[in-house]
């Protein structure tokens, strides 16, 4: 299978994707090049490096063969033409950003985020000059009505954290394309083996890697994805892209680097500069993770909507906010972007309000009380009394995080277990 | 030859057989795509002959430059053209009218002419339209995974070290050539 006449499958890609064997020592398994820089073939080669004019490594701030092979992977997976690994999932949203936004320009996102990123994008962004305007998932037009001029691009969540949000990220996409600004999805909790944003008109995609893909909770890292489709010359607003750039002696990206300038543009002008550099430590463990994916993510979702069938049925619980139940608000859409399943991650609303929430947490066994998603361990949070304790009940409601709200993300563990845990959390006296 | 998609097997099998390549178009200023294009695959052991009539008697790279194809004293492989679509059909005809015949004709990434590729295919030459050697080159070597890009190719086998260095990839036991 040296040539990609015939295109793998989705397994195969999982576990092969950019790993060949290592060049000079044949090591099979991907190695972990833990160094900071690499030696230059000659002063020529130097300059080349240097001057974006042949491949290679310089310093892993800006590249690193280990990482390289995580990016590709994740790239291959997704559909896209390349990928760059960072520091973690924020840092990824920085350098997108940062690639395409000037101060004073605005970008649209949906209200349905996870919190972090609601509040990267509310108080971090705003001292850099970039102004969010919020639009509702739920009525797709506010997207079209909160375009301007300004407007440099749109971002939505595929599964939204915490929620259970299924974004119709087709009809998200036309809105982009008709404004002429990229799309970029945040695929961190469907992963590509759910979701494929790119079929659906995405023209960017984000990861943390620190939840599904890794898988395993042992490692913070993040992942951008160029697909490959967006015309940055077109209309000239992108200028990392499409103007000469000053510090590679007046190269223009895009034309130099085709349908994977964004990707470059996001290395050599965004890592390079801002720095948050994936260590490759980390890059080996997620890329380890990442050759289960498939089988992971298709036991969370199955053992996730067991539970959620569960506990919907339960006198103690209000309501059951995921996208895979039947009769669930975004049931239809789930069918569409994630049949195979739709992840692991719920909210459940307690009849008990805070104080059943807090006994819930406190009375868990098996479930771990922390603030993650993505591990192959049961993991709980409750909001009111964490991640959200400092908002005043009205921002706590608005922000999906009410008193009553319990998250759960379903772990790889038996799923009678994680029903019995939460079935003696929920009756503990 | 499906003239959207070609095969990994096809690009290969040019880039392993081709020695003499002109490129049409380069520009002597080493921030554009064609000198980069053009430095890396002379870098890779390929005969490189600069073509740019604005240029011809100079040099780029070490190379001599020519106003035309016709003026090149030796056999040509590969005609590799950096002109925008509409002024490609001229490049062809010259090309065809050498003799011997180049093999190959290619045109760079975003450059689309299928009425000068049906000329080229009718008289047996392989086309190929909307692609960059330098990329195809490094795709097919692995080289360039290193900057995290989908080369769309798997491998249970090694990669093979180009010679001359560590960082420079080859296209396989095809490609003895000494950089
Ligand atoms: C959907 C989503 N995006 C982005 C992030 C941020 O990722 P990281 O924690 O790796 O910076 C998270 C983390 O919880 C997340 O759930």
């Amino acid at each position: 299978m040296a040539d990609a006449e015939r295109i793998p499958g989705f397994n195969t890609l999982a576990i092969h994707a950019g790993a060949k064997p290592d060049p000079t020592t044949g090591a099979r398994a991907t190695p972990i090049y833990q160094t900071t820089s690499f030696v230059f073939d000659d002063v020529d080669h130097a300059a080349s490096l240097f001057g974006l004019q042949a491949f290679g490594n310089i310093y892993t701030r800006i590249g690193n063969p280990t990482n390289a092979v995580l990016e590709e992977r994740v790239a291959a997976l997704e559909g896209g033409t390349a990928g760059l690994a960072v520091a973690s999932g924020h840092a990824a949203q920085v350098v997108v950003m940062q690639t395409l936004l000037m101060p004073g320009d605005e970008f649209v996102a949906s209200k349905k985020l996870y919190g972090g990123s609601i509040n990267q994008f509310n108080h971090a962004f705003k001292s850099f000059g970039w102004q969010v305007v919020w639009a509702d998932p739920d009525d797709i037009s506010s997207f079209e009505k909160a375009i301007t001029p300004k407007t440099k691009a749109i971002f939505i969540e595929s599964i939204a954290n915490p929620g259970g949000v299924i974004t119709d990220i087709e009809a998200v996409s036309k809105i982009a394309r008709k404004a002429g600004v990229p799309l970029i999805v945040d695929n961190t909790l469907a992963t590509p083996y759910l979701c494929k944003p790119f079929n659906y008109g995405a023209d960017i995609i984000v990861h943390s890697l620190t939840k599904f893909l890794g898988g395993h909770g042992n490692s913070i890292g993040g992942m951008i994805v160029d697909g490959g489709t967006f015309n940055w010359s077109r209309e000239g607003r992108y200028p990392m892209l499409s103007e000469p750039r000053p510090e590679y002696s007046g190269i223009v990206l895009h034309e130099t680097f085709g349908n994977f300038a964004f990707a470059i543009a996001c290395r050599v002008l965004g890592l390079r500069d801002l720095g948050p550099a994936l260590s490759p430590f980390n890059a080996f463990l997620i890329l380890t993770g990442i050759e289960t994916l498939p089988l992971r993510m298709q036991r969370h979702s199955d053992n996730a909507l067991a539970v959620a069938e569960w506990l919907s049925k339960r006198p103690e619980v209000a309501w059951v906010s995921y996208a895979g139940l039947p009769g669930d608000k975004y049931n239809a859409l789930a069918k569409k972007y994630t049949p195979k399943g739709s992840g692991a991650v719920m909210t459940v609303g307690l009849k008990g309000g805070y104080d059943a929430g807090v006994k819930l947490v406190s009375n868990v066994q098996l479930f771990s009380h922390l603030a993650n998603i993505g591990d192959t361990r049961s993991l709980i949070i409750h909001p009111a009394s964490t991640t959200h304790k400092q908002l005043s009940d009205a921002q706590k409601v608005q922000a999906g995080a009410g008193p009553d709200v319990v998250r759960l993300s379903i772990g790889l563990e038996d799923k009678e277990d994680i029903i019995a845990d939460l079935e003696q959390g929920l009756t503990a006296k | 030859m499906n003239r959207d998609g070609y095969p990994d097997s096809y690009i290969r099998g040019i880039l392993n057989t081709v020695k003499t390549i002109a490129m049409v178009g380069i520009s002597p200023k080493d921030n554009r795509p064609s000198y980069f294009a053009f430095k890396y695959l002379l870098e890779r052991g390929y005969h490189m002959v600069p073509v740019n009539p604005g240029q011809a008697g100079k040099e780029i790279l070490g190379q001599k430059v020519y106003a035309t194809l016709a003026d090149i004293p030796e056999p040509v492989d590969m005609v590799d053209i950096f002109r925008a679509s509409q002024f490609v059909m001229p490049v062809v005809q010259e090309a065809l009218a050498l003799k011997p015949k180049p093999q190959v004709i290619w045109m760079q990434l975003g450059i689309r002419n299928d009425e000068a590729a049906a000329l080229a295919e009718a008289a047996g030459i392989k086309v190929v339209m909307d692609r960059c050697p330098k990329i195809e080159y490094g795709r097919l070597s692995s080289e360039i995974s290193w900057m995290g890009i989908n080369s769309r190719t798997l491998s249970s086998k090694r990669a093979q070290n180009f010679g001359g260095g560590f960082q420079r990839m080859g296209l396989g036991i095809n490609n003895k050539r000494e950089p």
